[in-house]
């Protein structure tokens, strides 16, 4: 089949496919879900949002807990690392996803006016934290996390929750919630009638133009300020992970060598932007198809170019740059990574074929009249 | 507590909880597939209604079951960081599996058999509420594959090199026997669940005179479902699997207090009180023979006893010892020759010299005081196992006489005339659940002082955090699960006493219960 340096970089390619997944299906719903007590006015309206998402949020979500296996089976020193490095986070972020299948299923379970808005409160909170922390978390990837190994691989952290929280960070984290907000605005005008949906434009096209702005900024001040990392020993990419045996110099302007390397790779942030400004011309426009393709794609590149940004490395160490994570030496072995590619190359194209099918038979718009017809049906 | 304790009691506290609710789902999945099924085969909408029904419980109970499954995926990473990167060559694939072949399933589906009712036809969605079970099931399959390789791990090796465990053959970790015997047993009892909440639920509606007609047919298909599934839990119980590696061996011992090896086949202690202290059960009730046939399945083999088990960790630790020196050696510049041979002859018995790691600084050099401390801490505590096994076999066996004869009534077509019958119905409630927390307790605390069987102790095994952060999160946790459960519960009772009429199914006409109309479509 393939060897082993192949199929590492297939593995990447692979993780950046599910990241992307994860953003443009559980991004709409978790942008939605943020919007809910924006532009959803009374309870018929927010039932009218709930519901054009019920059907498949929940399948939308397994693309985080999926990318979240992934890591685990193919880049397990990533899993490893990260999850224990960023820890309060994560686990903040988890508590916020907690809220998320009960806020869906237990909501609209009684008429009580009070249980509704906390459970309305309880949606948002637990989709717009964990967009937040996820664009904070690759925020301080870019920057390197204050990690190092011993001799046996054990891991050492140095650095808390506060750390996490540098302007930089935020600023990644901003535009990871807000472009999962326009991306819901998005949804809501392909579902929604009336009101509802010229609200949800006005927001969207609004957002999205921050979006388009916060990816420009966020670019030039990686390359003026913030340090890039390089290796500059040689990886055997098909030799055994040898984590802590290369060397890494890290210096202004770093992580531009790729960029200067194959020019082409201009194409992905320059995609990036036009995808937010077309999404918001379209929205403007009312071409709502257009608006939610070109939201889906402007996600995908801000994945895109992150991941291009840092190749090789996935996850560099401020604390003792030589550690760092790179897809070639933090892997798991070739035969895991053998029989995943199998596995997902089997069940991905099953996947997108019952998840298109599903939304196909729940096609359609909804509305108000909609919520009160089928009462009882519905969340 | 220390950071190793708290981080246990975390993953103890967020296992057991999540699952309360994951038999329910399995066994209520395939008892919705088969109500539906009755209903497009027949075309009595009382099926139908029935499926709704015992739907919208399972929808709230669903959801409790993913809000705790979350943390489960996670949590590896976050708090068994160590062991992330020691075993997740091997450990990581079925988690990864169980995601895209499964959960993505189950997921997408869940959606379509609660909101598809109208725009689907029968059958197809008949095929969504199947493959939504057989999703559910195919989860429990890939997350106790993950389980068994943890109690015995097969079809792996250190890899000196990359300091870690990696896979050598996916299908000895795929065709683990304690992983096959474990996915029947979990499963089965799963069903068992999910047939006494539908049975008991049934009994009180017919106690109370109402739902009648739902009711009965509810109370037979679940009799009948549980009958078969109570025999698959008992006939195919797990333990049939503990001759297999030390792990389940030491477990065995534990269950029935085995101090030392007996003659075959050895007796089971039916009651006792295990006295840690002197090694010795006190007042023990023992009947010849029935233990070493449950556990060997034969009459000649042997059931190894704790002294016996304990002589054998110390010999295993010594030559731990050897190995951790060679392995240090062999990782650095000090090779010497012969001792890759060496080391290939003791490699097995590396995880018991990393036992002494809890007690010795230098490994290699540890005194006879310190092996004693790790041959003592090799056996988990007889007590908590003896009683949990056996609270899980009573309330195994109640269930099975409850079924068979709610089955001999319901065959009769009279449930509602025998009072004595529903009230013992009703009361058993809680029985699947004490069942299955009791028989994890035993699959985890009984595999103790290992992470991984033989490889990995557990105290290797944590993050890179504080005792503050753990303790943090773990009553953060505590404070949220508590008040969900709370919650749940409220719910899954306020709509059982609501009953199928009193939620607007039986109400509406035959053929237009629980409408979801076509929505308009572009204005």
């Amino acid at each position: 089949m393939m060897d082993y340096e192949t199929l590492r970089f297939v593995w990447w390619v692979l993780i950046g496919v599910l990241l992307v997944g994860f953003a443009v299906t559980d991004g709409f719903d978790m942008g939605v879900a943020a919007l809910l007590n924006v532009v959803g006015r009374g309870d018929e309206e927010r039932r009218v949002m709930i519901n054009s998402m019920a059907p498949h949020w929940d399948g939308n979500q397994v693309w985080l807990v999926t990318a979240g296996g992934a890591l685990f089976a193919a880049w397990p020193p990533v899993y490893a690392t990260a999850f224990n490095g960023f820890y309060l986070a994560l686990m903040l972020t988890l508590f916020a996803l907690f809220l998320r299948p009960l806020a869906f299923d237990y909501r609209s379970k009684l008429e009580n006016p009070t249980w509704r808005r906390r459970w309305d409160w309880g949606l948002t909170i637990g989709s717009a934290v964990p967009a937040l922390i996820f664009g904070v978390a690759f925020g301080n990837l870019l920057q390197g996390v204050p990690f190092q190994f011993d001799d046996y691989l054990r891991l050492e952290y140095q650095g808390g929750l506060l750390g996490l929280l540098n302007p930089f960070a935020l600023l990644a984290g901003l535009l990871s919630l807000l472009m999962f907000v326009t991306h819901g605005a998005a949804w809501l005008q392909l579902k929604t009638e009336g009101e509802l949906r010229s609200r949800s434009a006005a927001i969207g096209s609004l957002t999205a133009l921050i979006c388009a702005a916060l990816f420009v900024l966020g670019g030039v001040w990686l390359l003026l300020g913030v340090d890039g990392y390089q290796v500059t020993s040689v990886i055997d990419t098909q030799g055994y992970n040898d984590t802590t045996g290369k060397i890494v110099a890290v210096s202004a302007g770093g992580w531009m060598t790729n960029y200067s390397r194959f020019p082409l790779l201009w194409l992905l942030p320059v995609l990036g932007v036009l995808g937010f400004v077309l999404c918001a011309l379209t929205m403007k426009l009312g071409r709502h198809a257009l608006a939610f393709t070109s939201s889906a794609v402007a996600m995908a590149m801000v994945v895109v170019t992150t991941g291009v940004t840092m190749f090789p490395f996935v996850m560099p160490s401020s604390l003792n740059p030589n550690h760092s994570l790179t897809m070639w030496d933090a892997t798991a072995s070739e035969l895991t990574l053998k029989i995943m590619f199998v596995v997902v190359c089997i069940f991905v194209p099953l996947v997108l074929l019952y998840t298109a099918w599903s939304y196909w038979v729940m096609r359609g718009r909804l509305n108000e009249q909609f919520i009160r017809d089928n009462d009882k049906a519905l969340y | 507590m220390d950071i190793v304790e708290l981080s246990r009691l975390q993953f103890a506290f967020t296992a057991m909880v999540h699952f309360l609710f994951v038999p329910l789902t399995l066994g209520l999945s395939i008892l919705l597939a088969i109500m539906e099924s009755v209903y497009v085969m027949t075309g009595k909408t009382i099926y139908r209604q029935m499926t709704k029904f015992w739907g919208k419980l399972f929808g709230i109970n669903f959801a409790l079951g993913v809000t705790t499954g979350i943390a489960m995926e996670f949590q590896f990473g976050t708090n068994w960081s160590y062991y992330s990167h020691y075993v997740g060559d091997i450990f990581g694939a079925p988690l990864a599996i169980e995601a895209l072949m499964a959960f993505f399933l189950e997921s997408t589906l869940v959606g379509l058999f609660f909101f598809g009712w109208d725009r689907l036809s029968k059958e197809k969605h008949l095929a969504v509420t199947w493959l939504m079970a057989l999703a559910t099931n195919m989860s429990a399959l890939w997350i106790l594959v993950a389980n068994g390789w943890m109690q015995h791990p097969v079809g792996s090796e250190l890899n000196l090199a990359t300091m870690r465990m990696e896979l050598v053959s996916f299908a000895e970790v795929l065709l683990n026997p304690v992983a096959q015997v474990k996915f029947v047993h979990t499963v089965s009892a799963g069903y068992v669940t999910g047939a006494i909440f539908v049975l008991a639920i049934s009994s009180w509606y017919l106690l109370k005179g109402r739902e009648i007609a739902f009711a009965r047919r509810s109370f037979a298909i679940a009799s009948a479902f549980g009958l078969a599934s109570a025999l698959s839990v008992i006939v195919l119980g797990d333990e049939s699997g503990y001759e297999l590696g030390d792990v389940q061996k030491v477990k065995l011992a534990a269950i029935e207090a085995e101090w030392q090896t007996h003659p075959a086949p050895a007796a089971f202690t039916l009651f006792g009180l295990p006295n840690e202290a002197e090694q010795h059960t006190d007042f023990a009730i023992r009947i010849p023979g029935v233990m070493g046939l449950i556990a060997t399945r034969s009459l000649d083999t042997e059931v190894m006893g704790i002294r016996e088990l304990k002589e054998e960790h110390r010999e295993r630790i010594v030559n731990g010892q050897e190995a951790y020196a060679l392995m240090q050696r062999l990782r650095s510049d000090e090779e010497r020759e012969g001792d890759m041979a060496r080391f290939e002859e003791v490699r097995s018995d590396l995880g018991y010299g990393l036992l002494l790691s809890a007690y010795s600084d230098d490994v290699a050099n540890a005194t006879t005081a310190e092996i004693d401390q790790a041959v003592e801490a090799s056996i988990p505590k007889v007590w908590p196992l003896f009683w949990s096994f056996r609270a899980m076999v009573a309330a195994g066996f109640s269930m099975l006489l409850l079924f068979a004869l709610a089955f001999w009534h319901s065959v009769r077509r009279q449930p509602e005339k025998s009072r004595w019958l529903l009230r013992f119905a009703l009361f058993s409630l809680p029985l699947p659940w004490i069942a299955c927390e009791a028989g994890w307790f035993v699959a985890e605390y009984g595999r103790q002082p290992w992470a991984i069987g033989e490889i990995l102790p557990v105290h290797l095994a944590i993050s890179s955090l504080t005792a503050e952060q753990v303790l943090f999160t773990l009553i953060s946790i505590g404070v949220l699960y508590t008040t969900f459960v709370i919650i749940e519960m409220w719910l899954m009772q306020h709509f059982a006493r609501k009953g199928p009429s009193g939620s607007g199914y039986l109400d509406d006409d035959a053929e237009s219960d629980y409408p979801i109309s076509t929505p308009a479509r572009e204005a």
